[in-house]
């Protein structure tokens, strides 16, 4: 399938989710659709920098709450519409990671990953710290009735959004899979020495990783506050974001952009189910638990296993 | 601010005591990380495990906190062997530590803290022992002994590891194992064996570090993630695999972090030592005693 007819087929499956939860009609679809949907982005954004070059994020949750924090300061200074502000929420995200990458990818892969933990860790206490954006207690989010495009409901406009990025970061990752960039990234993972050696420029590469990874995690984060209305530090830079976004394209399959969809989608529906029924508590750690039997049994995933099933029958 | 010579001084002495504390809780990661090169990340998780281990004995039966982490040191010995032996076969042997082993670690961790909350909720636990509340005065200078106490334990642990690694059999095929595993096997020692000896070693340090640090201060399963940073910040300036480097290191961050919760608020001491991390990865990598 060319670039643009993957494109297009996403367009269709969008339009096709949103027609059916319209269809449904019930606003907690929409509610719980939106964190679905949330998902997909992060861990596909995830996946970029660590399915496709292998430097694990731990940090995924700081990225995330940077872009959500970016919103409540824009939101305070601005009456910029949700759409711009996404961007910008991406741009402080990717500067981050942008940052945070070129003190440590010169080094060996774990330390870039021990970074990126204590670097969740000092911006948390950073926005603990300032007090324009609520700090410790919080900041509270009006929001508007209506949505600025369309007149629908605001819940619904906010998945609509959510739903716009999800399509964006897929073409973006499959774009990148299927390109030069992909390749050089691939070789990163792969053998990081050889690269170097054949001329692939492994840390401009890993820069550009880090960064648009970082991004598109900000540009997830971005609506947030519209959702919970209520933002605090401690729920922003929740460490089940840093899991679920380590944890999603590990049980899906790294290997290409399906993996973090589908791992996405179970681990996501799973917990919203669970957080209903049982306790939230117990959703995170059946999360840690899938993340730690899947590494363990199956490195390559769900995709891995279907692969392996396919292979089987073939033979 | 005025600075008084008093607070000043105070500060730099119990930011001392907090180094050595933070020695005792590092000393497992100079050997996993620094010397094995396993990225335990799950490591202040085990931590707080041990600390929990040390409330329920403390609380249960009244026995001393560090007592009972020195009756627990075997059974931790035994789990880090267990984990080490998962970690060799599912990653170690397959060649694919770097992503799926830190995973695995990740979720370790993960899955110790959620299972802690589950159990024990998120209220702060505390231990009773003589030493906590009690300060000995020297002059203007305070020393509580709930600081003072796991300072020592923290000394008498890094000595004695330090012996153990120069002067046994053992201790100096760990060492070995750390120079060059391929060295070892022509000596006919089987790395992989001294690597679960020492892999089980360092978790072991774990229960110790887990009581003393009840003892330093009331413990929610959450707050063993603002060690990660301490832990892998203190490995990284030591030199990596350096006891006495980890001891130096401990105390330079020991001394910053009271330093700036005296003057500036503790609300801000989580960041520094992340800080010290990102300075020291950005600007000396090696380490202060690295060549």
């Amino acid at each position: 399938m060319s670039g643009t007819k993957f494109v297009l087929a996403l367009l269709i499956a969008a339009a096709a989710v949103f027609g059916a939860a319209r269809l449904i009609g019930n606003a907690y679809v929409f509610f719980a659709g939106y964190v679905v949907l949330q998902y997909i982005a992060l861990a596909t954004a995830w996946n970029i920098l660590g399915g496709y070059t292998g430097y694990v994020n731990f940090g995924t949750a700081a990225f995330f709450a940077l872009g959500a924090y970016t919103t409540v300061v824009l939101h305070k200074l601005t009456s910029l519409p949700l759409p711009l502000m996404m961007p910008i929420g991406g741009i402080v995200s990717g500067i981050v990671g942008l940052g945070t990458g070129y003190l440590t990818l010169r080094l060996r892969g774990a330390f870039f990953s021990i970074a990126t933990l204590a670097m969740a860790v000092v911006a948390q206490t950073l926005i603990t710290n300032w007090d324009f954006v609520g700090g410790a207690r919080g900041a509270y989010i009006v929001r508007p009735a209506q949505a600025w495009l369309f007149g629908i409901d605001y819940i619904q406009y906010l998945f609509l959004v959510m739903l716009a990025l999800v399509v964006i970061v897929l073409a973006a990752a499959r774009g990148i899979e299927r390109s030069r960039l992909g390749y050089g990234f691939a070789t990163i993972r792969d053998d990081e020495v050889a690269a170097e050696a054949s001329g692939v420029p492994t840390l401009r590469l890993k820069l550009l990783a880090t960064t648009l990874s970082g991004a598109f995690m900000g540009m997830a984060g971005a609506p947030l506050p519209y959702y919970v209305t209520y933002l605090d530090p401690t729920s922003g830079f929740s460490l089940a974001y840093a899991v679920n976004g380590v944890a999603m394209p590990l049980v899906g399959g790294t290997s290409s952009w399906l993996g973090p969809v589908i791992g996405a989608v179970l681990l996501g529906t799973l917990q919203q189910v669970a957080t209903v029924t049982i306790s939230s508590a117990l959703n995170l750690l059946i999360v840690g638990l899938m993340l730690v039997g899947f590494v363990i049994v199956a490195p390559n995933g769900i995709l891995g296993l279907l692969r392996f099933g396919r292979g089987r029958a073939r033979a | 601010m005025e600075m008084s010579f008093d607070l000043l001084g105070n500060a730099v002495v119990s930011g001392l005591l907090l180094g050595g504390f933070y020695a005792a809780v590092t000393i497992g990661v100079t050997i996993s990380f620094g010397m094995l090169d396993i990225v335990n990340i799950a490591h202040p998780a085990f931590i707080i495990l041990g600390s929990y281990i040390a409330y329920i004995a403390n609380t249960t039966w009244g026995i001393d906190p560090i007592l009972a982490a020195v009756i627990a040191l075997p059974a931790f010995y035994a789990l880090g062997a267990a984990v080490y032996q998962v970690y060799y076969v599912a990653f170690e042997r397959r060649g694919d530590e770097a992503l799926r082993g830190l995973a695995f670690f990740f979720g370790l961790l993960f899955i110790t803290e959620v299972t802690l909350v589950l159990v024990f909720g998120v209220d702060y636990r505390l231990v009773e022992a003589p030493y906590i509340g009690p300060s000995l005065h020297l002059g203007i200078v305070d020393l509580p002994l709930r600081l003072l106490v796991p300072f020592m334990v923290a000394l008498v642990m890094v000595s004695g590891l330090q012996l153990f690694m120069s002067h046994s059999f053992l201790g100096r095929a760990i060492l070995a194992v750390a120079q060059d595993p391929l060295a070892l096997r022509l000596m006919a020692a089987d790395p992989t064996r001294i690597k679960r000896v020492a892999f089980a070693l360092s978790i072991a340090t774990t229960s110790l570090a887990g009581a003393v640090l009840i003892v330093i201060q009331p413990v929610e399963p959450s707050i063993g993630r603002d060690y990660i940073g301490r832990v892998f910040a203190i490995c990284v300036l030591g030199g990596m695999g350096s006891f006495a480097g980890t001891l130096v290191a401990a105390m330079a961050l020991g001394i910053v972090e009271s330093l700036t919760s005296t003057f500036y608020g503790p609300s801000w001491s989580p960041a520094v030592a992340f800080g010290f991390l990102l300075v020291t990865l950005a600007v000396r990598p090696a380490g202060i005693f690295g060549r």
